[in-house]
């Protein structure tokens, strides 16, 4: 039986980990290449790493940085952000990804996940959507959750499955930095209309709201501050799940 | 020296890292002498099947590839398609045409499973094998139903038992990335690598 994965997410800005890591125990906490085997070593099943940069000069620095986590790391890399071309996309899995995902060149561009699906396979491409509960539907919002878009996130999510996408990464603008839980309800409603994995995003604060997630359809969940705070290790969350009946991958 | 066959349509980052962690120099390679002639050769695969068998023709490596399997001795790694590629064909392009050393064809996981297959799942080898039973990453969405015949293999269940790794001699093909596999993956590689004979 496939196990239900936990995905640290570090967000990287000029080859350095940004939003507050609070960890005692590293040298530098700042380092993606230490935070990256700092969270495998824990249990990790997998890890993102979210290029927030805004600059070219900057996204050259980032492929530096993938480099160096590829070399340490042994299990999965998927990198976002920014990716606007399949040429984007390819030197980003020449630098070691193993999956790139795409959000809002997707949502001006649905042919890119076509295109990156027939270049590089469907389980390397990844389609993130971030959204927002508006009125009875899901909105779709883009450029960092700037700029809603006239889409519903289900049928978005179904759309990018008929397209040739892999995975689907979806994240709660309403939850995101809330610690309220992940959105249930949107949860459900994207698992029941597309047959992706999907990996929960926004809003853990909790082994229960990781629970929640997953009874919800997520075959991922995705977490940052629970673990950057240093609030709990990867390998407390899997043991915890694991009390709570969620298979995971069973090394911590 | 490890010689992987760079075939242009997968991506092996992960698998030169594990290598370099592992201590191994290696080297991509295309040519048929290489294939014929080095202690150890790895045929990757990610992407499509068609267009990794269309490479292997275009670079002309098909007869050299399927020599050296079929020699047993020579230690060979198939990882993922590579080892869909072993295979006669696979639904998911019906007129590409595979390695043909296993008589058997490839197929798509059936209704009731999310495709593809993406995470982290249990790997029970069924006979005395190179490696013990772990937890492997998967990314496929086709795979071999049943154990070739003159093979040990592994199998995992989704959405039934499929054959998740096949051995013969000292050729071992895994569906499974052991190089994104963490510490077990590690210890799968290493096994190939010192040439444990099956």
């Amino acid at each position: 039986m496939l196990k239900s994965r936990i995905i640290p997410c570090l967000d990287v800005n000029e080859g350095r980990v940004v939003k507050g890591v609070k960890f005692q125990n590293l040298r530098d906490a700042g380092d993606p290449v230490e935070l990256s085997f700092h969270y495998q070593d824990q249990g990790a099943d997998e890890l993102v790493l979210l290029d927030v940069t805004a600059t070219r000069q900057e996204r050259i620095a980032m492929l530096e940085t993938i480099e160096r986590v590829r070399q340490r790391l042994s299990i999965p890399l998927t990198v976002g952000g920014g990716i606007g071309s399949i040429e984007d996309a390819g030197r980003l899995l020449n630098a070691g990804a193993d999956k790139v995902s795409i959000n809002s060149a997707a949502v001006r561009n649905p042919d890119l996940i076509a295109a990156m699906s027939a270049r590089f396979g469907a389980q390397c491409t990844v389609v993130a959507i971030d959204a927002k509960k508006q009125g009875e539907i899901f909105q779709v919002l883009t450029r960092s959750g700037t700029t809603a878009e006239a889409i519903d996130a289900v049928a978005w999510a179904a759309r990018a499955e008929s397209l040739g996408a892999g995975e689907i990464l979806l994240t709660s603008f309403d939850r995101d930095g809330t610690r309220s839980g992940y959105d249930l309800p949107m949860l459900s409603a994207v698992t029941d209309a597309c047959s992706l994995p999907v990996i929960a995003s926004g809003g853990a604060d909790s082994v229960a709201h990781m629970v929640e997630a997953f009874q919800h359809g997520a075959h991922a969940v995705l977490a940052a501050s629970i673990f950057h705070d240093a609030n709990m290790t990867v390998g407390e969350v899997k043991q915890q799940l694991t009390d709570a009946g969620i298979q995971v991958r069973n090394e911590w | 020296m490890i010689q992987i066959i760079n075939t242009g349509v997968a991506n092996i980052r992960s698998l030169q890292a594990a290598f370099d962690r592992l201590g191994c120099t290696w080297n991509l390679t295309v040519s048929p002498e290489d294939i014929a002639t080095a202690s150890h050769v790895v045929l990757p695969g990610v992407g499509a099947f068609a267009a990794a068998a269309e490479a292997i023709d275009q670079l002309g490596l098909r007869t050299a590839i399927i020599d050296r399997i079929n020699h047993r001795e020579s230690a060979t790694l198939c990882i993922c398609l590579g080892m869909q590629l072993l295979c006669e064909s696979s639904e998911e392009s019906q007129s590409a045409k595979g390695l043909g050393i296993i008589p058997m064809a490839i197929t798509r996981f059936g209704d009731g499973v999310k495709i593809p297959q993406l995470g982290w799942n249990e790997v029970r080898p069924l006979d005395n094998g190179p490696y013990d039973a772990g937890e492997a990453y998967f990314a496929n969405s086709y795979r071999l139903e049943t154990a070739p015949d003159g093979w040990g293999a592994a199998e995992t269940d989704y959405g039934g038992t499929f054959i998740s790794s096949i051995w013969r001699g000292r050729t071992l093909a895994c569906q499974f990335h052991p190089e994104l596999s963490g510490t077990w993956g590690e210890s799968v590689l290493t096994q190939w690598i010192e040439g444990i004979t099956c």
